[in-house]
């Protein structure tokens, strides 16, 4: 990538609408994780628990787009970022979450806060602490560009391993059979 | 059975009256394809199966073998294409796969690895398709149709039922049940209909059976839908297993 | 219940009728729903019953048939159902206009069917009358020279429920607008004249006569006539058909109309002499339902052809020379105006183009050789036979002979029917229009070619700018990425659904039209439109997917700056608009904090 220095490439990484289940499969690539840290350097990520994105190299998402601040989060990430990977099912094609999509959100809302027993008398609730969910719920690159996807869900530690070094090693990275996979 | 047309360099022999697609998967090449099934008359609605014939864009299914003819198929540009295709079959309908219970065995899905079809690219249609579970035996999950018509041709051709017709235009064109109510459960449709056990996708669905092998060890898991000759008849295989 | 309702007829009794006056043929189905559709306003389910069960159809058939077509409903529609033409033509007349206020005189939303279920208004594809738009479709029948007045007029005899045959018979008024005449419309037709002088001679002579005419088809593909009808003689077949097509969807195209008004005796004519020359005994006339209002002009024209021999047994009193024509009646569907498609809907299915070869000419209408041919091109075939296949090839061009009819529309002052022999410069046809400040013509309709002003000494003919007719024009005021935009919306709602490239891929076009519309552009959605274009022309079934990337191309070639304007972002921007997505939230939590909201992002990076 810079190819001059041997400076660490930074990676952020985050997830949006998502389980972290992608997460967990970062972690699963195991003992390489070593050798991956020779040659990177984790900002904003669950793993160092920093919460602002720097200026970054790469920016791993997982998880789709469903509420405001999953806007906010996505856009910084897409401006602090060279390189964008939407990792996992949910980054690629909204995932689960999006199975709301063909409900309309105020019947969602009214089904899930009104009408529930139990919940016959609730409101929605209001505090400007939650971000507020958006009409439907999308999938990264329908918000912002993205450079790279790894499908799964999770994707295979392997895939992610591959696309990492592919990508540390400069070369456009191509999952074959078995790395690649949508379940 | 003398006269042979070339793919990708390759003869492959073919008789009288075959289509290129025909003659390739009775010689074991693949090329990759949908809406084709070797049971039934080519439809040529997928478009996945376009190659270039003598340089021109041809979809393989419907066109016939002619002697000499030089065909490409396995070529960036030709795999660019196709995957364009997949991709918009993905947007149209909804494909979860990580829910589905065909995935694995999903011959969407597997064309889409062989294309290393790694996002849909496209914006999502997301379009509204209630499920329809009335059947006993079957359950029908319209959220994956393809509209490759095989379910309708199988019930019509071999089955002599009619359980399935295409409806409606353009992008809201729609697989419907012959029934007053629409339902399947008001169809004479059996599980051991023709049309229960062709499928590419994840739309008629034999119940209670969906996870019975495991993801992972599935047909298209265990190996690319291109090193099979004949995929087709190795998901029906799965499929008649136990039903 | 409101006075004036007649009597809601019995959907069995409908059924019944349609299908006995169409000899309970299952071939017929599409024409017994239209006529269930025209008694009830609707097909309701009752129709349907009646239907499956005395035709033995699968339901899931007629269903699929029925939904299929943009002029039936499987829903209760409006008494009244009143759409509007959306050409470009019409939209440049101010009918969207026209639209909200009807609308809103209506007290109806657009696209749904009033609460009481008077009246639903909405729009539809071109319907053929550019040349006096704007123009309504209501109940089927043709309203043109639509003004804030007459939309108030119709509002209020909707309201008080007059039926539309009472409504003034100047609204339903259409106008021939004939500017130009030369071979073809300048010859005085005497019915049986051209017959005669075939009937002269040898079926073989006549093929020989069209094949020395050159004349080529003028649906604009121009494939030679004289060939076609040669192959379907020559076709091994149990029995032969003549097509007639009369589908004129191509927006911008009003030439057919004109002739089955003006002229119908010239084309069944023409139909008798096809018959002559291939041996077919059986012709249709495949009408598109916009055009039903001509319906009882043709019904009486054909009457009187057979009184006078001209059609039927024995026509002219030769010996085994039957023919006779019947007149399908279409239903909204573009893609019908394919031959393939015009085919399967003939036979009462939907309207999907079939699989090419077998060409129609040696399987089409039953598995029989039929020649299709545009109904201009009957007419001409006329022209053929009474003067000599030598002296036609001498009008017009070597290579594009004989006459065209020019369909002109848009910006200029007399729009309406030119006939030009072949080879006529573009600005020859604006001059003698009344044409002034012309940015640019669109030459066929949608799926032909955007001449800019730089090329209007380009001519009209196969071999620089082939044409079915239309000419529309637009002058320096008007925006050719609105016009662009327009076709493409047009291929979308038309596209039949079968093959993926063109059912996707051309709502995915007008997805990407309405993007750089509603100002979310960026140069990476050009680069997207571009590759979508390719795949389109590459992979499509039919010709409507090959030539749905026709405007886009021509105008991004010859008016990018159209485009550039449109491009309103250097990065990536969604599709829709992200603020937006979050007032149904803002609306059920009643929140308006900054958090509420999503910041555009141009003020979260300055």
């Amino acid at each position: 990538m810079d190819g001059t220095a041997p400076r660490k490439l930074k990676v952020a990484t985050t997830s949006l609408a998502g389980c972290f289940g992608c997460h967990m499969s970062i972690l699963d690539i195991d003992e390489r994780l070593f050798a991956l840290l020779e040659k990177v350097e984790f900002d904003r990520s669950p793993i160092t628990d920093i919460k602002e994105v720097g200026q970054c190299d790469l920016g791993i998402i997982e998880g789709g787009v469903c509420n405001a601040e999953n806007v906010e989060v996505l856009r910084e990430f897409r401006r602090r970022c060279k390189v964008l990977i939407a990792l996992g099912a949910c980054a690629v094609n909204g995932g689960l979450p999006a199975q709301r999509n063909t409900l309309s959100l105020p019947l969602i809302l009214q089904e899930v806060y009104r009408s529930e027993p139990g919940a016959r008398y609730g409101l929605i609730p209001n505090d400007p602490e939650l971000p507020l969910p958006l009409n439907k719920v999308h999938p990264l690159h329908e918000v912002v560009r993205i450079d790279h996807f790894i499908p799964g869900c999770p994707p295979p530690a392997d895939a992610i391993w591959k696309v990492l070094t592919g990508l540390l090693e400069g070369k456009e990275p191509a999952l074959g059979h078995g790395l690649i996979h949508f379940d | 059975m003398n006269a042979t047309f070339t793919l990708d360099g390759r003869p492959v022999a073919f008789s009288e009256g075959q289509t290129i697609l025909q003659a390739a998967v009775a010689a074991g090449a693949y090329i990759p394809h949908l809406c084709f099934h070797p049971d039934f008359k080519p439809h040529g609605s997928c478009k996945v199966c376009t190659v270039k014939v003598g340089g021109r864009h041809a979809a393989s299914c419907t066109t016939r073998a002619t002697a000499g003819a030089v065909v490409e198929s396995d070529t960036p540009e030709l795999n660019a294409e196709r995957r364009a295709l997949v991709q918009m079959l993905f947007v149209e309908g909804n494909h979860f796969c990580p829910s589905c219970e065909k995935s694995g065995d999903c011959k969407l899905q597997a064309t889409a690895y062989d294309l290393g079809m790694s996002t849909p690219h496209f914006d999502h249609f997301y379009p509204d398709r209630p499920v329809d579970a009335s059947h006993p035996d079957m359950l029908l999950d319209f959220n994956r149709c393809i509209l490759c018509s095989l379910c309708v041709r199988a019930s019509r051709d071999v089955d002599g039922k009619n359980v399935f017709a295409l409806a409606g235009r353009g992008i809201r064109t729609r697989l419907i049940a012959n029934s007053r109510t629409g339902r399947l459960v008001d169809t004479s449709f059996s599980h051991q209909d023709k049309a229960a056990h062709v499928c590419p996708v994840g739309v008629i669905l034999h119940k209670r059976r969906g996870f019975e092998t495991p993801f992972g060890s599935r047909v298209f898991d265990r190996k690319p839908i291109s090193a099979r000759a004949d995929s087709t008849a190795e998901i029906a295989a799965v499929e008649a297993d136990g039903s | 219940m409101p006075s004036k309702v007649r009597n809601a007829p019995d959907p069995a009794q409908a059924a019944a009728t349609a299908m006995a006056r169409h000899r309970h043929d299952p071939l017929e189905l599409l024409q017994m729903l239209r006529d269930v559709e025209e008694a009830c306003g609707w097909i309701p389910p009752e129709a349907i019953d009646c239907i499956e069960a005395r035709l033995a159809l699968p339901r899931a058939k007629i269903l699929g048939v029925a939904s299929f077509y943009s002029f039936l409903h499987l829903k209760r529609a409006g008494r009244y159902r009143i759409l509007f033409s959306d050409n470009i033509t019409d939209r440049m007349l101010g009918s969207l206009g026209l639209l909200d206020r009807m609308c809103r005189g209506l007290w109806v939303e657009r696209g749904k069917v009033s609460e009481d279920g008077l009246v639903s208004v909405d729009t539809t594809s071109c319907t053929g009358l550019c040349d006096q738009g704007p123009a309504i479709l209501v109940n089927g029948l043709a309203v043109t020279r639509l003004t804030e007045r007459r939309v108030d007029d119709i509002c209020e005899l909707v309201r008080d429920e007059v039926p539309p045959g009472e409504w003034p018979a100047d609204f339903f008024r259409v106008e021939d607008n004939i500017h130009r005449r030369d071979a073809l419309l300048g010859t005085p037709w005497l019915p049986g004249r051209a017959l005669e002088a075939a009937l002269a001679r040898s079926p073989e002579d006549l093929v020989a006569e069209m094949k020395a005419s050159k004349l080529r088809g003028r649906g604009g593909a121009g494939f030679p006539a004289g060939l076609k009808w040669q192959a379907c003689r020559e076709a091994p077949g149990k029995a032969r058909y003549l097509v007639a097509n009369a589908d004129e969807g191509e927006p911008g195209n009003f030439k057919d109309r004109v002739l089955l008004a003006n002229a119908a005796d010239a084309i069944f004519e023409g139909m008798a002499l096809g018959a002559w020359a291939t041996g077919a005994r059986r012709g249709f006339l495949y009408l598109r339902g916009e055009y039903r209002f001509l319906l009882d002009h043709l019904e009486a024209v054909l009457e009187r052809r057979r009184a006078a021999r001209l059609l039927g047994e024995s026509i002219l009193g030769r010996e085994g020379f039957d023919f006779d024509v019947a007149i399908h009646v279409g239903a909204g569907a573009y893609v019908c105006g394919e031959e393939s498609a015009l085919i399967e809907s003939l036979e009462g299915k939907r309207g999907t183009p079939r699989n090419r070869p077998p060409y129609p000419v040696t399987q089409g209408y039953l598995g029989q050789p039929t020649a299709v041919n545009n109904v201009e091109t009957f007419a001409a075939s006329c022209l053929v036979a009474l003067k000599g296949g030598a002296w036609y090839a001498g009008i017009g061009t070597p290579e594009s002979t004989g006459t065209k009819l020019v369909c002109v529309s848009g910006d200029c002052e007399q729009p309406g029917i030119y006939e030009y022999p072949f080879g006529v410069e573009v600005r020859q046809v604006l001059a003698d229009c009344g044409a002034r400040l012309t940015q640019a013509v669109q030459v066929s309709g949608p799926s032909g070619a955007t001449v800019p002003a730089a090329e209007f000494g380009r001519r009209l003919a196969f071999e620089d700018l082939p044409t079915a007719g239309a000419l529309m024009v637009f002058n320096e005021r008007r925006d050719m990425f609105e016009v662009a935009r327009n076709f493409v919306h047009f291929f979308a709602h038309e596209s039949c659904g079968f093959c993926t490239p063109c059912r996707v891929g051309t709502s995915l076009l007008r997805n990407m039209m309405d993007k750089l519309a509603n100002g979310h552009g960026s140069p990476y959605d050009f680069a997207e439109i571009g590759k979508l274009n390719l795949l389109l022309q590459s992979m499509s079934h039919c010709g409507l997917g090959h030539s749905a990337c026709n405007p886009v191309l021509g105008t991004i070639a010859k008016f990018r700056g159209a485009y550039q304007r449109r491009l309103a972002h250097e990065e990536f921007e969604p599709a829709f608009d992200l603020d937006r997505a979050l007032a149904a939230a803002r609306q059920m939590t009643g929140r308006d904090d900054a958090a509420a909201h999503v910041r555009p992002e141009t003020e979260e990076t300055a």
